[in-house]
């Protein structure tokens, strides 16, 4: 079977000057949940919008299962954003219509479970909210699609630590074996321990793809502490 | 999370010591199913993954056994739990010795000092 995602001499060049990513050749594996980290600015968005489909590659390619983006490989992959888009004055129950209407993977009942176990109301309107709790419902609609591909930019920035365990846990115990979770990310520490593999990225390039026990095996140091080793400024 | 994992060790080899623990403690107990690996990754917050590779760890030590059906079970082996809880033991006095030696003690120094902790001497 072919990789799940493969990057070949991806280049992104955001008009006409600003080099986001530079000949980025990378390889994801199916069934990892894999990390995605390095400093502002290194093109960690820029990488995960090119897979999700939504930005066009100055040069190279991004194949995932062995296909171009389009709505074949939209279909495989589950995205949360960085920012919200859904309507403020949309209700959650109608957010999980809407997500069932669109994608044939959405398990309606996995969301409301989830929804249930964090207490929050299927009859409140988005933008009455607080902004984590708008952060959970955003993740929880993505994590309920059966996707193969779940990209999560920064999931866990604005949540409180104890519902940072439980979308922590709600990531470990929805995602199957074959597929992969790829988590953009700024808190290392928190994440690291459901970490199979790390990527760094830096101007736009791998510096390094290894598994997380190894760094710590070899460095006999956290993955945060070697990445503030590696990037110290 | 539950499991108290330290930052700079392999999370591989602090699962595989906590479950030994708790099969040593009895809060698995011999005979008896362990939780899978996916509700045991949930709980030590850990990558699924893993969590698979200490349980195969375990089972290749004979400690756990596969289940044919589903899942696993704990050794009925009392010998073998014995044994696992004296080489924890031993580890833990070597390490113990080790720390006791780098500070100048000498070995009886070390055995005396123990005997007094221990109100004997």
């Amino acid at each position: 079977m072919n990789e799940l995602v493969q990057i070949n001499n991806l280049t992104k060049i955001y008009e006409k000057e600003k080099l986001a990513l530079d000949h980025m050749n990378l390889t994801i594996p199916r069934g990892r949940i894999i990390g995605l980290l390095g400093p502002n600015g290194s093109g960690k968005t820029t990488l995960i919008k090119l897979i999700s489909g939504l930005l066009v590659a100055t040069e190279g390619e991004v194949l995932v299962n062995g296909s171009r983006p389009g709505p074949e490989t939209k279909a495989a992959v589950s995205y949360l954003p960085e920012r919200t888009y859904f309507q403020g004055g949309m209700q959650v129950k109608e957010l999980i219509a809407y997500f069932t209407d669109f994608y044939k993977d959405f398990r309606p009942e996995r969301a409301k479970q989830m929804l249930a176990n964090l207490n929050i109301d299927e009859n409140a309107r988005l933008k009455t909210l607080s902004k984590g709790t708008k952060e959970k419902v955003q993740l929880i609609m993505v994590m309920s699609r059966d996707a193969q591909l779940y990209i999560l930019d920064e999931p866990i920035a604005g949540v409180d630590p104890a519902a940072r365990d439980y979308i922590l846990k709600t990531i470990i115990s929805n995602y199957n074996e074959n597929a992969t979770v790829l988590i953009s990310t700024h808190l290392i520490s928190d994440i690291e321990k459901i970490l199979d593999e790390v990527v760094f990225i830096r101007n736009g390039r791998v510096i390094l793809q290894d598994t997380v026990e190894n760094i710590r095996e070899r460095r006999g140091k956290s993955v945060d502490s070697y990445f503030r080793e590696v990037f110290a400024c | 999370m539950a499991w108290n994992l330290d930052s700079d060790r392999p999370i591989y080899t602090q699962i595989l010591e906590e479950i030994q623990l708790r099969v040593i403690t009895g809060q698995y107990k011999a005979g008896t199913k362990i939780p899978s690996v996916r509700e045991l990754a949930a709980e030590a917050g850990v990558n699924p993954n893993t969590m698979q590779k200490a349980l195969v760890e375990l089972e290749r030590n004979g400690l756990v056994m596969a289940q044919r059906t589903s899942g696993r079970i704990v050794t009925e082996d009392m010998k073998m739990i014995e044994e696992t809880r004296n080489k924890i033991a031993r580890d833990q006095i070597n390490d113990f010795i080790d720390k006791m030696l780098k500070l100048g003690f000498q070995k009886e120094e070390i055995i005396t000092l123990i005997k007094q902790a221990g109100g004997e001497a």
